[in-house]
């Protein structure tokens, strides 16, 4: 069995997913606030905004979804004993409740205390900016359809407070370079690589990608340091072969990327793609510039602090003078396990400031949520230490990984997500789809466990 | 609590600052009972005077009142072993810290042979995964009655007992759950579950034995009322399971019911429904699919509810990719994010290294220490570790935030006096600071090494690469 390379997959993620910062400086002529503008009362506003919100059709591609979720071993590959087992007809009857004598000798009450739970109603002043990635013909552009991001009003798949318009989205990594990728990984895009416009459609025709995300890491000095005249000719392609929204991703050199990323936006005038990303140590003016320029919406990517996020999102705000409604925000994404927690609390912060009314910090998230195959847990073959209980194959492990640090990190308002293991990507949708009251149905009898064996 | 200033505790106070509680005044004990790092009960002379006087007790008894938990805190199982599930305040972590982990008890069935079920017991108990300096375990067991034949399940709730494990036994039949509570009620297990059909026999069974119980019922009117109910009979300690139905609406129902719950009890203060919620990811096991499929399942409601206020759980399967992720996702929920998880700085020997044996760097992010740490040990290298003070914060964060800089290594260098410990003038550094390396060296005078990003494969590295070629 080939070995992979741990180092060349780190490497690769840091290219375009992971930190590639120098020592930020940050000008202080900012005033920084935390946990919402609570000086200011927005409740008044809130009736502005009660505005009816348009439900999506969202099933698209749910039926792939379920269809994966109904067979994951086969996805996986997995042999025996995983075969997918012949669905049982209920299985044991249900067990008899014989009653038991009344317990006379204790006074002890006879009916039940009646009493109501009234569900609490959560409201929030604030509400997320909605971005539409893509351009139909009608605005200009060649997608077959947009995708809206954000627009909530209540927390992450709280229906039952506010409707939430738009479920997050998924789009699949595409590399304009061959990478080194973790085996469970790898197997699902073996026959495509090197062809990002094959790449690029397998994800959405496929995999269910709502869309997809070109990295062009080859422009990277360090790398085959591809002219960006020659790289965005990658995307161009890419924009042929799908007819989905997309993002275009630089190399995270911070010298090189605000270049790459102002020849995409030219080649892609009018079709409102993501330019990822913009940060504090960057020309993120230029950026923000080019998307203005030719109708783009820039991702603004900070590492793990509130405070910076809230500084670059001013800067595109006040200074580039960015639409609001063409900013998309990733605060950065930690591997269950490898500092999640920071990653979820910090969304979760950024996410209440903004509905609480933190006009600074309002806008949809994006999470690189492919950086969780950089945790040992999700690619080794086995734990390194004796000591711990076998981890188990290998190829069970990895997409469970990035399905959990997905899963998490959605409930702290994620919007858009950055994947890549085809089963992940289903198995969130169906999460998706079923947090959003999308899905109908459920078991017969969700207490037959109690009785029977499962 | 519903105390949100130390002021309100410390009138409660002898005001004495006799240091008896441990802390310098009664000021500070009584912002330590804010932040729940001490207890009521810790204040001596307090609890002595209740004892004599009973205008005392009553103090004493409503300072308990005012600064107990918003959600109760029910204790399962004994010992040194026993769990507690609840005692939340908050929310959302940040605003606080959620403090007990979601219990997470596995599954044994009565109609299983005893072979079968000694095996299972035996994975549960010897479970182990080394994370960040410790290692993380399973904390209990949850019996099913399936045979509906008191007798057996008796004979399995003892042979399961005898794990020494917190345990919640499963049976509607209250008949089953009277005669394995006649066998291990002095174990404190928490009995489930009273519904709306046999809540009376279980009230009594919760009275006769001593024992926590969980209610269950999908519709929080009848939650509620059967909580009320049995509060009102005398009993404290109650688990609600408003009903985990693992699929489509169903699911989304039941996401819907447990944040109520937890906001009913939290933002509005009933204490009615101020309970631990208990979560059954074992419900994923009805679904259609096959087995990846269900235990996939099981892993995500469980982590939809580690997240969102499952304050105890019930799993089906304890397989690696059910057990792993959920239980690091739960350790990583429940870290206090008011302490960065980091270790002290300062040089570290490893396997007793002598003067030729190579100078390791690190940080002081525990994560990253402990890796590091068992990393070099389980490949038997002899060496020397640095821990920089990089505030808690790992290398790749640290060297980008200004946090791990040359100047620091160099601090750290001469704070450890390492070089009168070692002959040569070589250290290894973390792959992931390899642009540190320059401005080490042109610092420190020492000759830079760099290492692996992982320092899983530090044994393959030093291979290579140690001793350095001159």
């Amino acid at each position: 069995m080939a070995k992979y390379k741990l180092e060349d997959l780190l490497e690769l993620l840091k290219n375009y997913n992971v930190e590639r910062l120098e020592d930020v400086k940050i000008e202080g002529d900012l005033e920084i606030e935390i946990e919402g503008s609570s000086g200011v009362d927005l409740s008044s506003l809130t009736a502005l905004y009660t505005l009816l919100n348009e439900f999506r059709n969202f099933f698209y591609h749910t039926n792939m979804a379920l269809n994966y979720l109904q067979r994951i071993s086969t996805m996986l590959g997995v042999p025996a004993p995983f075969q997918p087992a012949p669905m049982a007809p209920a299985v044991a009857p249900a067990a008899p409740q014989p009653v038991v004598p009344a317990v006379p000798e204790l006074k002890l009450p006879e009916k039940l205390i009646e009493a109501k739970f009234e569900p609490p109603k959560v409201e929030y002043p604030g509400y997320i900016e909605e971005v539409v990635l893509g351009a139909t013909k009608a605005d200009g552009g060649t997608r077959d359809y947009v995708v809206k991001l954000g627009g909530e009003r209540s927390l992450a798949f709280y229906i039952f407070d506010k409707p939430q318009p738009n479920l997050p989205k998924i789009a699949i990594d595409v590399f304009d370079r061959p990478p080194s990728l973790a085996k469970a990984v790898k197997v699902h895009y073996e026959d495509v690589v090197g062809s990002p416009p094959e790449w690029a459609k397998k994800c959405v025709k496929k995999f269910g990608a709502d869309m997809v995300t070109i990295h062009l890491v080859s422009t990277d000095p360090l790398l085959e340091n591809t002219p960006a005249s020659e790289a965005v000719k990658v995307v161009e392609d890419v924009l042929q072969a799908v007819k989905c929204p997309i993002i275009i991703g630089g190399s995270g050199n911070k010298d090189k990327d605000p270049e790459v990323l102002e020849k995409a936006a030219e080649v892609c005038e009018g079709e409102r793609v993501m330019l990822a990303s913009a940060t504090l140590d960057m020309d993120w003016e230029r950026i923000c510039n080019a998307a203005k320029k030719y109708g783009h919406v820039v991702l603004s990517w900070t590492q793990m602090d509130i405070n910076n996020q809230k500084t670059l999102n001013r800067y595109l705000l006040k200074r580039a003078q960015m639409p609001r409604n063409s900013i998309v925000m990733d605060p950065t994404t930690a591997a269950l396990g490898y500092g999640l927690d920071y990653a979820f609390t910090n969304m979760e912060r950024i996410r209440i400031s903004g509905l609480k009314g933190d006009t600074d910090l309002n806008f949809p998230i994006s999470s690189g949520t492919t950086n969780a195959w950089g945790a040992r847990e999700a690619w080794m073959t086995e734990s390194p230490l004796d000591v711990d209980t076998p981890w188990g194959p290998r190829e069970l492990r990895g997409p469970i990984w990035e399905i959990i640090t997905g899963l998490t990190l959605s409930l702290a308002g994620v919007d858009v997500f950055m994947m890549m293991h085809p089963l992940a990507v289903a198995v969130l949708k169906e999460i998706f789809n079923t947090l959003g009251g999308k899905t109908k149905g459920g078991v017969a009898d969700a207490g037959k466990w109690i009785t029977a064996e499962v | 609590m519903k105390v949100k200033s130390p002021l309100e505790v410390y009138n409660f106070l002898p005001r004495t600052n006799c240091k008896e509680c441990g802390y310098d005044t009664c000021m500070s004990f009584a912002s330590h009972i804010l932040d729940r790092s001490a207890k009521v009960y810790d204040c001596k002379p307090l609890v002595r005077d209740a004892e004599k006087d009973p205008k005392v007790k009553e103090k004493l008894e409503k300072l308990i009142e005012i600064t107990s938990p918003e959600i109760a805190e029910v204790i399962v199982g004994i010992g040194d072993k026993a769990l507690k599930i609840g005692g939340e305040e908050v929310l959302h972590r940040h605003e606080l810290t959620f403090f007990n982990p979601t219990a997470f008890f596995f599954d044994v069935w009565d109609t299983l042979d005893d072979k079968k079920i000694e095996e299972r017991c035996k994975r549960v108990v010897e479970y182990k995964k080394f994370y960040v300096g410790k290692f993380l375990t399973l904390d209990g067991f949850a019996v099913r009655c399936i045979s509906n034949d008191p007798k057996r399940f008796r004979e399995v709730a003892k042979k399961v007992a005898s794990y020494g494990k917190p345990m919640v036994l499963i049976a509607l039949n209250p008949e089953c759950m009277r005669a394995a509570l006649e066998e291990v009620a002095n174990q404190r297990p928490l009995i489930y579950a009273a519904t709306e059909g046999n809540w009376k026999e279980f009230m009594k069974l919760a009275l006769d034995y001593k024992v926590p119980v969980a209610i269950r019922a999908k519709d929080l009117n009848v939650l509620k009322s059967i909580a009320v109910t049995f509060k009102s009979a005398g009993i404290k300690d109650i688990v609600l399971d408003p009903v985990t139905e693992p699929l489509g609406e169903g699911l989304q129902g039941t996401f819907e019911r447990v944040i109520q719950l937890r906001r009913k009890a939290i933002l509005d203060g009933d204490k009615d429904v101020a309970y631990p919620i208990l979560i059954t990811p074992i419900s994923a096991w009805l679904i259609e699919g096959d087995e990846v499929t269900k235990a996939y399942w099981e892993a995500v409601i469980a982590g939809m509810f580690i997240v969102k206020y499952g304050d105890a759980m019930i799993f089906h399967s304890i397989d690696q990719h059910v057990v792993m992720p959920t239980l690091t996702l739960r350790f990583n929920i429940y870290t206090d994010p008011r302490t960065p998880v980091q270790v002290a700085a300062g040089l570290r020997e490893i396997n007793n290294p002598g003067p030729d044996d190579p100078v390791f760097l690190t940080t002081n992010f525990a994560l990253t220490y402990y890796t590091v740490e068992n990393d070099l040990n389980s490949a038997k290298i002899k060496g020397w570790l640095l821990v920089v003070n990089t505030e808690g914060i790992g290398v790749e964060a640290s060297v980008a935030g200004g946090k791990l800089t040359a100047s620091k290594v160099k601090e750290i260098i001469e704070q450890t006096k390492i070089a009168e410990k070692v002959k040569h003038r070589y250290l290894v550094i973390p792959g992931l600071a390899a642009r540190l390396q320059g401005s080490i060296e042109d610092e420190t005078g020492w000759k830079v090494l760099v290492g692996p990003i992982d320092s899983g494969r530090i044994k393959g590295w030093m291979e290579k690469n140690w001793p350095p070629k001159k």
